[in-house]
Formats: structure tokens, C-alpha cells, sequence
């Protein structure tokens, strides 16, 4: 058997490669269709848009069981889908209504779900990390075996927060899996711009943790990577950090006139477009043909129409009911 | 016992009754505390809980909400206010958030102690009194024991809450010797009180100078005035009736606050009574706050820019002669 054949071969059966490129599509579409929603000015505030960055979220999320922690950053719409958070109740989120997976407390930054251990979206950079290695202290205090992952950028790492929590996580020996998803960009500052050391990986090194680099473009690679850096945390080895290389393809943010990098720079990314390049290898693999494709958008166009109108059909928050949920108990 | 020991003590029943306690910050454990707070915790209880972070304000205060949020019940110390600022971010962003933020799914049951304020000459980084600017923060309760019971009392009473609760213990009581009832129900946290009794003028303050307004009302008293004294207990929330009762009263009050004046949690203190006692004064209220530097080193300097009792006992008499 020749070298190319043996690459060719499919490291994954045809019913797993379809769930992935349906959980990456389903985030393409969602976030396509929050874009459209926030020019017709149903979602306000701040939208960081996942495109691009597909492969990281749905990679990645398979590693971990329903069990498992999840925090993530204000750029968590995949980080929601792939970890089974229904469309309907983010985008009713975003629209601000009482049905949405925050009630509207949070909006496009601040997506929670307790049911799924879902832990929240974090907009400031880095501030999610301390939280992470609590919930793993907790786990490991009460003899637990669930493990914590971490989704957050490359412009986290210039946090001191970044440092003081994989220290500590470290140093305690506790059970997260950190992935920095490394689109190359702090907002508009480019990672050479606001890093000495660019290989994010290599930073783990100073705190004694595992780390690795994979390509974030590549879901299986993804997947294969996160798959092994949990069962190092499982194993009891301690923390991990996983950098997932990556690009998002559209601005920072709605806001975002995106003047600090170039057309051509976007273009030479948007051919390694992670939905298109696994696309690619499931027609060579056999795995996907047209109508399957049809039949899939259809399904998530489907889902998609359906979150949209629940959203538009939702109700706001009762006003009177402002002031509920900012403690529990409220002195008499 | 003192006030040192009593908040040992509420730490040491916490630890032994309920395993989901657990003490995080620095120097709590081999050092015992930098203020020797958790002296021979480490040895009863090991360091699994009673454990020694590193200088790592805003990761261990983080790992304390993050621990909290998964069901455990952290006391986490913050060695001076001024260190706390370290760890603004986790608390302002996070832990005061986190409920609302979430629609009401997640609580954030978390003790932060924070030892506060000046008077033994650590100079401008360890020596303020920022327990007002977490009053202003909503989604937080602010208690400043002033007392051996209320040091004892009000941890474990805090430790039952299903949110975060910060408490800030004046350094200069640690020293203080004072009744402690161990086998007193769970404290009030959530009313002041009135320390002393009086009829002329109502002195309000809390925690560290709660010695100092006791001395002022007690020269006060040589001279005829009677001053009631009450001790806040709470920033947050704030006990408002027994304020506006108290005024109804004597018709008159000063306000004894360690923060700088502008801005201060006196210049609170003073709005409420403005807003809802204005017709029951005699005269504007009065506010002794410690001067607008950076706390000085030397002895003299540092004396000069902290309330005193002199100025206490002068802002009283001044609005009575003046409007008596």
C-alpha cells in the first residue's frame, strides 16, 4: 500500500464526519443569519462573529462529555452550538427576550447555560481563566473526575491572568484542558505586535504544563488533539494547553472596519476555509455527495429559520422584574 | 477573646462543620495568615484546605467564584484592600455579575475577607479604606465587623448567603478584646446598630472607627451632649431606617468615615439623610473623613490625615451650639 493511500484513509467513520460538518455549517448559518439580524437591527450592542474559526469550537467540543465544564469567551456562539445549546435560545438571546439562555441579561457576550454546564461567555480578555481553575479546584476538592475546558484567544495571553492561571492550575495539578484559540489577532493587533514570543504553545512550558499546537483549520486534527490533551487532564497529569492555529474571517466585531489587515491576507486564509477544505475530504473519502449537502443545509436552514422566528415571537423581560437577579436574598 | 481569634474561631467552626469550606489567599497557611488570622489552621486542618496561593490576586479571587459556582463555599483572604485591586477584575466583572448575567442560572457563594485601613504606618500601598467603593458595587454585600462578636458572628452568617460577601476587617481591631457568644444564633447582617444611646446627635460610622466616634461621644458626654453612636455593620446593604430613626430623633448628625471625603461612603450616608430626613435637621450634616493624600508614612503625617476624636467631638458640638 502506497504513502498516499494510506493518508487518504479515512481516520474517521462517515456518521462522525457528517455530524462535524453539519455542527460547523450549523454555526457558519447561525452566525450568518446574526449578522443579517443585527443590519436589520434585531441584535444590538456588540456581535463577534465565529466565522472562520469553526474547526476549533466543534473540534474540540468533542473531547469533552456533557459532564465536562465549558467557559468560553464573548466570541461564544460556536462554543454554544457545539456544545448542544439550542439556536433558538441564543439567538432569542440576542435579541434581548426573557426566552433566551440569559434571559437578555447577557446578549451576544454572555451566553450561560447551568443544564449543560455551560459556565458563560467572558468579554473581558482572559478574566474566564481564573474562573475555569476554580471549577476545576472544586472538582478536584470533591474527589470528582469531570474535567474543565477554557476557550480563549490569543490577545488573553498578554493578560496577567493568562500567566496567574495556568500557574496556579499548574501548581495544583488541576484538571483543565486551556485552548487558545490563535486567530492572529487581538482585536486589530497583530499577534507579532503584542507578543515577544509568538509560539503560544511554548509558553506553557515556563508553568510545567503539556501543551501542543495543531492546526485550527483542520477539524479532525482538532478533534484528535483535544481528544489527547483531555486524556492527559483525565489521567490526572494536570492542566494542558492547546493551542488551535486559526483565522476568523470576517471583522472583530460588527463594529469593526477591519483597516489592519489586508484583502489578500483574508483571501489566502479563506482558502484553507475549515468548512470547504473537510468538505473536500469527504468527497474524496466518498462520504458526501450533493444531495447529502442539500439535505443537511436544508436542515439547518430549517433550525435556523425556526431560532429566528422563536426569537422575534419571544417576549422582553417584564421591566418590574429588572432588579430580580441581582441577588438571591435581599435584605428586609 | 479577641477579635483575631474570634474570626479564627467562626473560620475554625465553618471548617469543622461543613466540608464544602475551605480558606485560599496568601500566607494562610505555614505563615499563618499575615496577620496571623488562621494561626494553626494549616495543622487541624491540612493544606487541601487551608491553602497557600501564590501572588496571584486575580487568579486565586477568580478560583474562588469558579470554585463557589461548582458548590463549594471558599473564604478567600485578601491580605490588604490595596492588594485587592489586583483581583478588581474577578470581582467587579465576575463575581457581582454573574448572577444577573446569567438570567439568575448561576450564584456565586464566595467570602472574600480583605484586612483595611491605616494607623500602624505602612504608608500609601497597605494603609486605605476602600470599603466604599465596593458599597457602590451591586450584586455584593459589604459587612465591616467593628467588634470581636460581629468579627465572629458575621462569617459564619456570610457563609450561608448564595452571594458573594466581602468583609472588611480594620487592622488596627485585630488586637481587640471583646464578648463572643459561640453559641449565639446566626448574626443579623443586615442591620446596623446602635452602640450607644443619645438624644442630641446621631455619630454614624463603622469598623475601624467605631473606637474612635465611642471616645468622641464619651467627651461629648462630659460637656452634656448626648450622642448616639451606630455602628453601620453593613455598607451593603444599607441599614437606612435606623439611620433616618436615629436623626428623627436627635435632629442632627455627623458621619465618621476613615475613606477620603469625596466621594466617600459618608457622602452616601449624607444623601440618604438629605433625600428623606431634610425637614427633621437642625443643621447640614457633618462628615470627619480622613484627608485627600495618599496615607503618609510618618507617625505625625499619618495621625494628621486619619479621623480623630477631636474632630469628632468639635463637628458634634459645633452644629449644637450653633443651632442648640
Amino acid at each position: 500500500m502506497s504513502a498516499t493511500t494510506l493518508s487518504q484513509r479515512p481516520p474517521v467513520d462517515r456518521e462522525h464526519a457528517l455530524f462535524l460538518l453539519r455542527e460547523m455549517l450549523r454555526i457558519r448559518r447561525f452566525e450568518e443569519k446574526a449578522a443579517e439580524m443585527y443590519s436589520l437591527q434585531r441584535i444590538h450592542g456588540f456581535l463577534h462573529l465565529y466565522i472562520g474559526e469553526e474547526a476549533t469550537g466543534v473540534g474540540a467540543m468533542q473531547a469533552f462529555s456533557p459532564d465536562d465544564a465549558i467557559v468560553a469567551t464573548y466570541r461564544e456562539h460556536g462554543h454554544a452550538l457545539a456544545r448542544g445549546i439550542p439556536a433558538r435560545v441564543l439567538m432569542a438571546e440576542m435579541f434581548g427576550k426573557v426566552t433566551g439562555c440569559s434571559h437578555g441579561h447577557g446578549g451576544s457576550m454572555h451566553f450561560f447555560d447551568k443544564s449543560r454546564r455551560f459556565y458563560g461567555g467572558y468579554a473581558i480578555v482572559g478574566g474566564g481563566l481564573p474562573i475555569a481553575v476554580g471549577l476545576a479546584l472544586a472538582e478536584k476538592m470533591q474527589n470528582g473526575s469531570r474535567i474543565t475546558a477554557c476557550y480563549f484567544g490569543d490577545g488573553a495571553v498578554a493578560e496577567g491572568e493568562f500567566h496567574e492561571s495556568l500557574n496556579l492550575a499548574a501548581l495544583w495539578k488541576l484538571p483543565v484542558v486551556f485552548l487558545c484559540e490563535n486567530n492572529l489577532y487581538a482585536m486589530g493587533t497583530a499577534l507579532a505586535r503584542h507578543q515577544a514570543q509568538t509560539d503560544i504553545s511554548r509558553k506553557a512550558g515556563s508553568y510545567g504544563l503539556a501543551s501542543n499546537a495543531v492546526d485550527g483549520m483542520d477539524v479532525l486534527a482538532v478533534e484528535a488533539a483535544a481528544r489527547q490533551a483531555a486524556q492527559s487532564v483525565r489521567s490526572g497529569n494536570g492542566p494542558f494547553l492547546l493551542e488551535l492555529r486559526t483565522y476568523r474571517f470576517r471583522a472583530h466585531s460588527m463594529a469593526d472596519p477591519d483597516l489592519y489587515r489586508t484583502k489578500a491576507e483574508i483571501e489566502e486564509w479563506r482558502k484553507r476555509d475549515p468548512i470547504l477544505l473537510f468538505q473536500s475530504r469527504l468527497r474524496e473519502w466518498g462520504f458526501l455527495a450533493e444531495a447529502d449537502l442539500d439535505h443537511i443545509e436544508a436542515e439547518i436552514s430549517a433550525e435556523i429559520d425556526d431560532a429566528v422566528q422563536f426569537a422575534e415571537d419571544s417576549l422582553p423581560e417584564p421591566v418590574e422584574d429588572l432588579l430580580k437577579d441581582v441577588q438571591g436574598r435581599i435584605a428586609s | 477573646m479577641t477579635y483575631r481569634e474570634a474570626a479564627r474561631a467562626a473560620m475554625r467552626k465553618a471548617l469543622r462543620e461543613d466540608p464544602r469550606v475551605f480558606l485560599m489567599g496568601e500566607d494562610v497557611g505555614g505563615y499563618g495568615g499575615a496577620f496571623a488570622v488562621s494561626l494553626g489552621l494549616l495543622q487541624e486542618f491540612g493544606p487541601e484546605r487551608i491553602r497557600d496561593a501564590p501572588l496571584s490576586e486575580s487568579a486565586f479571587v477568580g478560583a474562588g467564584i469558579g470554585a463557589a459556582l461548582a458548590g463549594m463555599r471558599p473564604i478567600v483572604e485578601i491580605m490588604t484592600v490595596n492588594f485587592s485591586m489586583l483581583a478588581m477584575d474577578q470581582i467587579l466583572n465576575n463575581a457581582a455579575a454573574l448572577r444577573h448575567m446569567s438570567g439568575g442560572q448561576f450564584n456565586v457563594p464566595l467570602v472574600v475577607r480583605v484586612a483595611t485601613g491605616g494607623g500602624r504606618q505602612m504608608a500609601a500601598q497597605h494603609s486605605h479604606s476602600l470599603e466604599g467603593w465596593y458599597a457602590h458595587i451591586p450584586g455584593i454585600k459589604v459587612l465591616t465587623p467593628a467588634t470581636a462578636a460581629d468579627a465572629y458572628g458575621m462569617l459564619l452568617a456570610a457563609l450561608r448567603e448564595s452571594d458573594p460577601v466581602f468583609i472588611f476587617e480594620h487592622a488596627t481591631l485585630y488586637p481587640l478584646e471583646g464578648e463572643v457568644n459561640e453559641a449565639a444564633p446566626l448574626a443579623d447582617i443586615t442591620h446596623a446598630s446602635v452602640t450607644r444611646q443619645g438624644k442630641d446627635v446621631t455619630l454614624i460610622t463603622y469598623g475601624g472607627t467605631l473606637g474612635k466616634t465611642m471616645q468622641a461621644a464619651g467627651r461629648l458626654a462630659e460637656e452634656g451632649i448626648e450622642a448616639e453612636v451606630i455602628d453601620l455593620r453593613s455598607l451593603r446593604p444599607l441599614d437606612s431606617p435606623t439611620i433616618l430613626a436615629s436623626v428623627a430623633r436627635t435632629h442632627r448628625a455627623v458621619v465618621i468615615d476613615e475613606g477620603w471625603r469625596t466621594g466617600s461612603f459618608s457622602a452616601e450616608v449624607s444623601a440618604q439623610i438629605m433625600e428623606n430626613a431634610f425637614d427633621d435637621l437642625d443643621a447640614p450634616v457633618a462628615r470627619v473623613c480622613s484627608a485627600e493624600v495618599p496615607m503618609p508614612y510618618a507617625k505625625h503625617l499619618e495621625t494628621a490625615a486619619l479621623p480623630k476624636v477631636e474632630e469628632i467631638v468639635d463637628a458634634a458640638r459645633g452644629m449644637i451650639s450653633r443651632h442648640g
